[in-house]
């Protein structure tokens, strides 16, 4: 038999209710991922959806398995999405504080991943400000690594729920016109959402004053807005990001009070898009500056909310099919104590 | 001792010339191109003779870090790599911005390396950017040239002055064009790729931004003016003007921003975190370009010696550099078999040019000139291991590479140090 019939094979004898398409060691980016296996993701995280909505949420997909959360950068939605993704499917789970440990004591990356390695976890969830360095910190060790976002480049989780989430309101994730909005320069859940939707074939706008735009960004396959209301113009769902304040200090805009008024979200820009444009925020919002606390509250329009139930499902979903793959890579070797 | 070498392809970057010959050697200097033979007879077997290899701007870990680099260390790879002169930089801790330090330096060099070593100087104390150096004394000392490398001197006063001063003793100023500001904290250049990756990026505008001022200034003030690593096509048209406007202005490039572009990084490899960084293809082949046809004079390793631990970091954090004292040549021979250059124009920027401009002897194939050469074949082929290279850190970005080009031996001053 061949090595891929095979795969398929033992996977539905050990899993017969998911034939699913997911062939990585690691989640550190949208951009090694084919659409079948993001499909597989969505796919997954939809019954995921129907389990964290009863009463009783259990599931032992990860029974016996031990999950580190790993946050150098300051988290609480985040890391309480993977708490709770990993609680639900019976992991273990440990949450580490980066600043408060050995960082201060002056250890590098390397070294932590190494020690944290020979504990034997088998999700390693980490976030980190600089970009790449989950990818080398994913060279070092054994177990899988999910990227919780790192620096500016990529925000695997979040693009995947957001992915979710306009499937279930839109009823399919191609061919739609999507706005993302606001500060792309410095966001990472930009960069994914824009390569993940771009391999989903869908019409991809970018809106936001020049000086919060990658260089070359028109060269990802995106179209590039200055203009609110050009930009939202039919558009399908409106994304905001989160302007943060920090920037204010390197002067890429300049007041608050004009970036709301050129492209704070409020009712007359999103009149622009279709009437049933739903609109998205990753959180944590600044209302009255990228976004009117109406329309973000706005249960007809805004599905922030659904985003955050969305972020547990498809987390829930990411780690049950990377324990997966760990499964069968390990294959004969596991034994059983 | 005499010795001629003889069926030898002669690579003479003066005349521009690539011709089967001999060459006899005694004492230390050439003394025959196609003479009789003479004394021990070395039969090249048609492999390349050029003069060795004048390499400006080497990074030496001494004083402060010879964990990274020793002039013993270097001095092997040096000759390995066929390079017979390091102009060593003063970029140390300290830097070497006193006639002391550059005593020390030189002392250590003199004791333990086996190829020529001309020091530079720095040209503001500390390489600070605010007061100058003892430029006459540093001269006295053996100072070939005042750079404060990678560091800007950002007060334009300041440098006027110190150019001011330099020019009246004769003194060749080297500098890094680049606007630190708007460079400031950058890892990569800005473009697609550095948007994709999520890196802190400059545009490649600031190294024009940076060359425009120096070229003011130099106008200002006539000093023989050195642009140590220009790497982008933007600032070529500036160097162009300059040069045409007759002021004393050469110009070098990096080897690896002639045969590497910002993609090599590809998965945040921090081998390839280079000052200045990778460019883009387009620049790659500009600066070629203008290699060939002689607008860029010189070719240099930028030799940077990093331990693992500085290179092992996130790419933000991780340090800059690459050795490269072994990986010039085989690197160089890229461009030749890629039928970009040929051998003599490319040894006119990797020997003939910095000699020149440093006035130093060596850079050629002449009677009286020193008996400082190197014997390689540039076809033959190998998998460069970083772990064999002579330096003692193996940053290089070529590990695993296929190479063409080996050094088959190395002489300085007559003096068989390699092969």
């Amino acid at each position: 038999m061949d090595e891929a019939p095979r795969a398929a094979y033992t996977r539905a004898k050990t899993h017969p209710e998911a034939p699913m398409t997911f062939r990585q060691r690691h989640l550190l980016g949208i951009e090694p991922l084919h659409p079948t296996e993001i499909t597989s993701v969505l796919d997954l995280a939809d019954r995921y959806v129907g389990l964290n909505r009863q009463t009783v949420k259990r599931s032992k997909a990860l029974k016996g398995l031990t999950q580190i959360n790993m946050f150098f950068e300051n988290s609480t939605r985040t890391q309480a999405s993977f708490e709770i993704a990993g609680k639900r499917l019976g992991a273990d789970v440990m949450n580490m504080a980066m600043q408060a440990s050995s960082i201060k004591k002056g250890e590098t990356l390397i070294d932590t991943a190494l020690t944290l390695n020979a504990m034997h976890p088998d999700l390693l969830v980490v976030r980190h400000p600089h970009s790449g360095a989950v990818n080398l910190l994913a060279e070092k060790v054994n177990c899988a690594v999910l990227n919780a976002g790192d620096g500016k480049h990529e925000h695997p989780t979040q693009a995947l729920l957001d992915a979710l989430t306009i499937r279930r309101e839109k009823g399919r994730l191609h061919r739609l016109t999507i706005a993302i909005c606001g500060d792309i320069a410095h966001s990472r859940v930009a960069r994914s959402n824009l390569i993940l939707l771009g391999k989903m074939e869908n019409r991809v706008r970018l809106v936001g004053p020049p000086t919060l735009m990658p260089s070359q960004i028109d060269q990802f396959g995106v179209e590039v807005y200055h203009d609110m209301e050009e930009g939202l113009k039919d558009a399908d769902v409106v994304m905001m990001l989160r302007l943060q304040r920090e920037r204010m200090d390197g002067g890429f805009i300049p007041s608050e009070r004009e970036y709301y008024h050129r492209y704070g979200l409020d009712a007359a820009k999103l009149a622009h898009a279709k009437d049933d444009a739903i609109v998205m925020h990753p959180g944590p919002m600044n209302r009255g500056v990228e976004i009117d606390g109406t329309i973000a509250d706005d249960i007809n329009r805004s599905v922030i909310q659904e985003q955050v139930e969305m972020g547990v499902a498809v987390r829930m979903a990411a780690m049950d099919l990377l324990a997966r793959n760990l499964r069968e890579a390990a294959g004969s070797e596991s034994v059983m104590v | 001792m005499i010795t001629t070498f003889t069926n030898a392809r002669l690579i003479n970057p003066e005349t521009g010339t690539d011709e089967i010959g001999s060459l006899t050697i005694d004492g230390g200097v050439i003394t025959a191109l196609n003479g009789s033979e003479a004394g021990q007879v070395i039969d090249c077997g048609g492999k390349c003779l050029a003069p060795g290899i004048v390499d400006l701007g080497v990074k030496i870990g001494e004083p402060g870090e010879r964990h990274k680099e020793s002039f013993r260390t270097a001095g092997a790879a040096a000759a390995a790599g066929g390079v017979t002169t390091m102009v060593i930089r003063p970029d140390t801790t300290p830097a070497v911005d006193t006639p002391e330090t550059l005593e020390f330096v030189t002392r250590r060099a003199g004791r333990t390396a086996p190829v020529n070593v001309h020091s530079m100087a720095a040209l503001t104390k500390g390489r600070e950017g605010r007061e100058m150096v003892e430029v006459g004394f540093l001269r006295d000392a053996g100072a070939v040239a005042f750079t404060d490398c990678d560091h800007v001197v950002e007060n334009p006063k300041t440098f006027a002055r110190a150019m001011t001063y330099a020019k009246s003793l004769g003194a060749l100023v080297i500098a890094h064009p680049q606007d630190p500001t708007l460079s400031k904290g950058a890892a990569v250049t800005s473009g697609k790729f550095a948007s994709l990756r999520g890196l802190p990026a400059v545009s490649p505008m600031a190294e024009r931004m940076g060359l425009e001022r120096d070229m003011a200034l130099v106008e200002m003030t006539g000093v023989a003016y050195h642009a140590d690593s220009l790497s982008t096509a933007t600032a070529l048209p500036v160097l162009a003007r300059a040069k045409d406007a007759g002021l004393d202005v050469t110009a070098g490039v990096n080897i690896h921003h002639l045969t590497l572009n910002e993609l090599d990084v590809g998965d945040y490899r921090t081998f390839f975190k280079l000052k200045p960084p990778l460019r883009s293809e387009d620049d790659r082949l500009a600066m070629v370009a203008a290699v060939a046809d002689g607008l860029i004079d010189v070719i240099s390793s930028m030799h940077t010696p990093q331990d693992e631990e500085s290179k092992r970091l996130p790419f933000e954090e991780a340090a800059s550099g690459a050795v490269a004292l072994e990986t010039l040549l085989p690197a160089a021979m890229r461009l030749v078999h890629a039928e970009l250059i040929d051998l003599p124009t490319l040894w006119r920027a990797m020997s003939a040019n910095p000699a020149r401009r440093l006035g130093l002897p060596g850079g050629r194939l002449a009677e009286g000139a020193p008996a400082d050469l190197v014997l390689f074949d540039p076809d033959a082929p190998f998998v460069l291991d970083r772990f064999a290279l002579q330096s003692k850190s193996k940053n290089t970005p070529f590990d695993g590479a296929r190479m063409e080009g080996r050094v088959l031996g190395t002489w300085v001053a007559g003096t068989r140090v390699h092969g």
